[in-house]
């Protein structure tokens, strides 16, 4: 399936113009690298407040 | 040198098209698919079997966070093995609507979200869980992509045996987390799904002979024959059975585990036996024993769980 088909290029001016699909695409990914950031986040604050003092102890 | 013919080179328009951004149609559902999450579900139940039956005390987020590091790191090294693997993977029909063959998500795509995900997994096990732990996690990633997927699978009849240790590590991996050391009880445990993989793949590589050899994969039945394959499925289903009985041997675990494990050897040899008899083409003894040995390996780690881990796990959830 080609999907470069889907970009128009016939002027430079306009750049790459994605299609519906391509936009809805691209706004689910954006949103779940956003979710995951987010989650690490919350995973490394939640994991220091549990560690305490120990965080910096880690047994090899 | 890779046995597979050359033909459309997936891998190779990493650099063709690097300076042609082409946009992505890739959803979130094909990123999921490229972390395989059927193999994922597999090593994560694997590798809390390993984290529960484990010794000592860990907090419960602790045990949440190195089993999601685990899982990811799974699921980057089904994605780095799908952008390696997207030729072969075009021309089988068990692999062929893969999101890389499909044109969904491209080799690059595929490459980038692997690494990435790798990185994560391995340098969050390591400063939130165990630096062992995830010493062993870069390991099996890199065992799994570089020995396996890129210089085994298409060069050696022995792939999956000697590949097959990728899949065994998950519980050395889960024990390591728990009690950042290792023993004799996890490296058992890593011996029963190391054992346990030549007959099961096989076993399904018997009546998918056809779909290997057309991209020229040196399976087993490709390379050796029919015949030759299932005398080393019984051979290896004969080494197998006495490893599953070895934790009960070695008093890490008691009678249910010792019961279980002895009944489900048992017809691990009657179905490796039935495999020996059959003549092709008839798979009907192949696809039994697959499927059986999917339940052997489930029945012997939820046993071990419900034995020895999960009085340990419930203890640990209350500390």
């Amino acid at each position: 399936m080609s999907i470069g088909i889907a970009m128009s290029k016939d002027n430079d001016d306009d750049g790459i113009v994605l299609t519906e699909a391509q936009k809805r695409a691209r706004r689910s990914r954006s949103i779940a690298i956003a979710l995951a950031l987010a989650a690490l986040v919350i995973l490394f604050y939640v994991m220091t407040l549990v560690k305490g003092p120990g965080v910096l102890i880690r047994p090899i | 040198m890779s046995l597979v013919s050359e033909g459309t080179d997936f891998r190779g328009s990493l650099g063709a098209s690097a300076g042609l951004a082409e946009p992505s149609l890739a959803t979130v559902g094909d990123y999921v698919a490229l972390m395989k999450p059927r193999v994922m579900s597999l090593v994560v139940f694997t590798a809390l079997v390993g984290l529960a039956v484990a010794p000592g005390s860990l907090h419960p987020l602790t045990a949440f966070t190195a089993l999601l590091c685990i899982a990811v790191g799974a699921g980057a090294a089904g994605a780095l093995n799908m952008w390696y693997d997207a030729d072969i993977d075009a021309v089988m029909t068990r692999t062929a609507r893969r999101p890389v063959p499909m044109g969904r998500v491209l080799p690059r795509e595929a490459l980038s979200f692997g690494l990435t995900l790798a990185g994560f997994a391995v340098f969050t096990l390591g400063l939130l869980v165990s630096w062992l732990a995830a010493a062993l996690l870069a390991f099996t990633i890199f065992f799994y992509v570089a020995i396996y997927t890129v210089w085994l699978k298409r060069s050696t009849p022995q792939n999956i045996v000697i590949g097959g240790a990728a899949g065994a590590f998950p519980p050395m991996i889960g024990w390591a987390a728990a009690t950042g050391s290792l023993s004799l009880e996890p490296i058992l445990l890593f011996l029963i799904i190391f054992f346990w993989t030549p007959p099961h793949f096989w076993a399904l590589a018997l009546y998918r002979t056809e779909d290997y050899a057309r991209a020229c994969i040196p399976m087993l039945p490709v390379v050796a024959g029919d015949k030759s394959t299932r005398r080393q499925i019984l051979l290896y289903t004969a080494i197998l059975a006495p490893f599953g009985i070895a934790p009960w041997l070695f008093g890490y675990t008691g009678p249910l585990y010792g019961t279980t494990a002895v009944a489900a050897g048992a017809i691990m040899m009657v179905l490796g036996w039935q495999v020996l008899r059959e003549r092709r083409p008839a798979e009907r003894a192949s696809r039994n024993l697959f499927a059986f040995s999917i339940l052997y390996l489930f029945l012997l780690f939820a046993v071990l769980l419900v034995e020895r881990g999960w009085g340990g796990l419930i203890a640990r959830l209350a500390a």
